[in-house]
């Protein structure tokens, strides 16, 4: 597969590494995080995407991300990249993000674009789960 | 590690050449040695050419115990499949239009099929029983009035699963059927008896058996006579069926490879079974496999394991010092998983968690006992980052969860 080496080199980093890039859970149920889940294991991949949230004025900031996923490796690049961009970020300017953006950085190739699909989704899902809570 | 040379367990989709076939090769090239034309008469360089041509064609034969003027050369065995299917399909075509495939034929077998589909055949494809094992008894039931030709495997490449093709062959006998068989993963591997088995047509591959890519043979039986319309015209060469002028080097190393084959096919064997028992111990001690394929009837040069939770590109990511092959989506070019695995009729997801595992001639002990540390640690890994494996553990039934598939 070429994959680029910025793909490769998130993707080992995260298997060494696996805290130092997010991969984690927070408890769901928590009022401060949102969970996002989008994929099928049938299609090879599912991305689950946990934000936590602190508020400051009218503003939600993203405190901290922890993320699963099963996938390419690609797939586990892409969250990963998406982890370190929300971090920091008010859930209006999280909102922004696209796949784009990540499908950029990471220089998918283009059958892999559908996995920054997938991790725009699972960041929407997330925002979404966050909200309803408050 | 360093930037040593990968392990190499993928056999299955080639072999390296054998370093006396290669010499053999050599001496087929260049002025200084013999570089003739195996069809020029009129000169030494051409008589030459012919019999090196002429041994390497009784070598290929003498393994399989066939007739040497049973064998056709070709450029590989795709290009064998081809021949054997379409060249009986457009020869026998008045006496019906109805073929017998299955589901796991490689590729080779299949585009062919569908080919000839679009040409008004009729075409019934297999399913394999869920050890990845066509029947007799799957074969008896979809034959036809109109049924010309049978074309099943022998060895199917993904599972390493071994088709009964001796009883089928009887089967096909007995309704005046032609019986082809796909035996690009045999050769070397287990004994091929031409002189007993009901086949009427069997495609080989060199590179499969420590031969050069590129060269490959059909067997196309004399008594009962088998006809097939050559599908490459030019010549006339190969008594008609494939006109071309013979790879003489490439014909020289497939000879020389299968002559070795047959010599140490018993001790490969031996090696390669001691490797599988030890990778099979020593894999089943990690959670949540799948063996692929029935594992009391397959050869042990080919192990299939599909690794639950994990998705196998990133596996294989992950064992970046490794060389094997898996039934992912993310590794075809078609985003589909194996059609192989789907066809045993297990969920999607253990096709997109599987590697296939190969061993072969040069694979050392070490190599095995290197994967295999690699590997669990590479799944647990994985593992840790696996969703789905989080919800296993957290006792949560996969298949009852909604999923939004993207």
């Amino acid at each position: 597969m070429a994959y680029s080496k910025k793909v490769v080199d998130k993707f080992e980093n995260t298997l060494k590494n696996p805290e130092k890039f997010n991969v984690g859970r927070f408890d769901p149920k928590d009022g401060d995080v949102g969970t996002g889940m989008v994929g099928a294991p049938a299609c090879g991949d599912v991305m689950k995407l946990q934000i936590k949230c602190k508020q400051e004025g009218n503003q939600h900031i993203i405190e901290d991300v922890k993320f699963k996923t099963y996938g390419c490796g690609s797939a586990i690049a892409s969250s990963a990249e998406l982890v370190e961009m929300l971090i920091g970020k008010t859930l209006d300017e999280a909102k922004e993000i696209k796949n784009k953006d990540l499908a950029e950085v990471l220089e998918l190739p283009p059958i892999k674009i559908h996995c920054s699909v997938l991790a725009e989704d699972s960041i929407k899902q997330a925002i979404e789960d966050y909200e309803s809570k408050q | 590690m360093s930037k040593s040379k990968p392990i190499y367990l993928d056999y299955a989709s080639t072999t390296p050449i054998d370093e006396r076939v290669a010499e053999k090769m050599l001496e087929y090239m260049t002025f200084n040695n013999n570089f003739g034309n195996a069809a020029s008469r009129s000169h030494s360089f051409g008589w030459q050419a012919d019999e090196a041509v002429e041994l390497a064609r009784s070598h290929v034969a003498n393994l399989v115990n066939c007739d040497p003027r049973e064998i056709v050369w070709t450029s590989g065995a795709t290009e064998a499949d081809n021949l054997a299917i379409k060249g009986i399909a457009n020869f026998y075509k008045t006496k019906g239009k109805h073929i017998i495939t299955s589901k796991i034929e490689h590729k080779a077998v299949l585009d062919p099929c569908r080919q000839l589909e679009r040409h008004g055949f009729d075409v019934t494809y297999l399913e394999p029983n869920e050890g990845g094992v066509i029947t007799p008894g799957a074969v008896r039931d979809a034959i036809r009035e109109d049924t010309i030709l049978v074309s099943i495997m022998h060895i199917n490449n993904e599972l390493g699963t071994i088709n009964d093709i001796a009883s089928i062959g009887e089967l096909t006998r007995e309704n005046g059927i032609f019986f082809h068989v796909d035996a690009a993963q045999s050769t070397g591997k287990v004994d091929i008896d031409l002189s007993t088995l009901k086949v009427d047509l069997m495609s080989f591959s060199a590179h499969k058996t420590y031969g050069p890519k590129g060269i490959g043979a059909l067997f196309v039986r004399r008594k009962p006579r088998v006809r097939i319309e050559a599908q490459i015209h030019g010549g006339g060469h190969e008594r008609g069926m494939r006109s071309g002028t013979l790879a003489t080097h490439q014909i020289v190393g497939m000879g020389e490879a299968f002559r070795l084959a047959k010599e140490e096919m018993k001790s490969d064997s031996v090696k390669v079974t001691e490797f599988h028992e030890y990778f099979l111990e020593e894999v089943k001690k990690i959670d949540e496999i799948y063996i692929n394929g029935d594992i009391q009837n397959k050869v042990p040069n080919i192990l299939n394991v599909s690794f639950n939770f994990i998705e196998g590109e990133s596996l294989i990511m992950g064992l970046k010092d490794i060389a094997v092959s898996s039934g992912s989506a993310c590794t075809s070019a078609s985003l589909e998983p194996s059609y192989v695995l789907r066809a045993l009729g297990r969920k999607d997801e253990l096709a997109h968690s599987s590697i296939r595992f190969s061993f072969g001639r040069f694979t050392t002990k070490d190599d095995v006992g290197n994967t295999l540390k690699l590997l669990s640690n590479v799944v647990d890994r994985l593992r840790e980052l696996s969703p789905l494996w989080e919800m296993h553990l957290d006792g949560i039934d996969l298949d009852t969860v909604e999923w939004q598939a993207h």
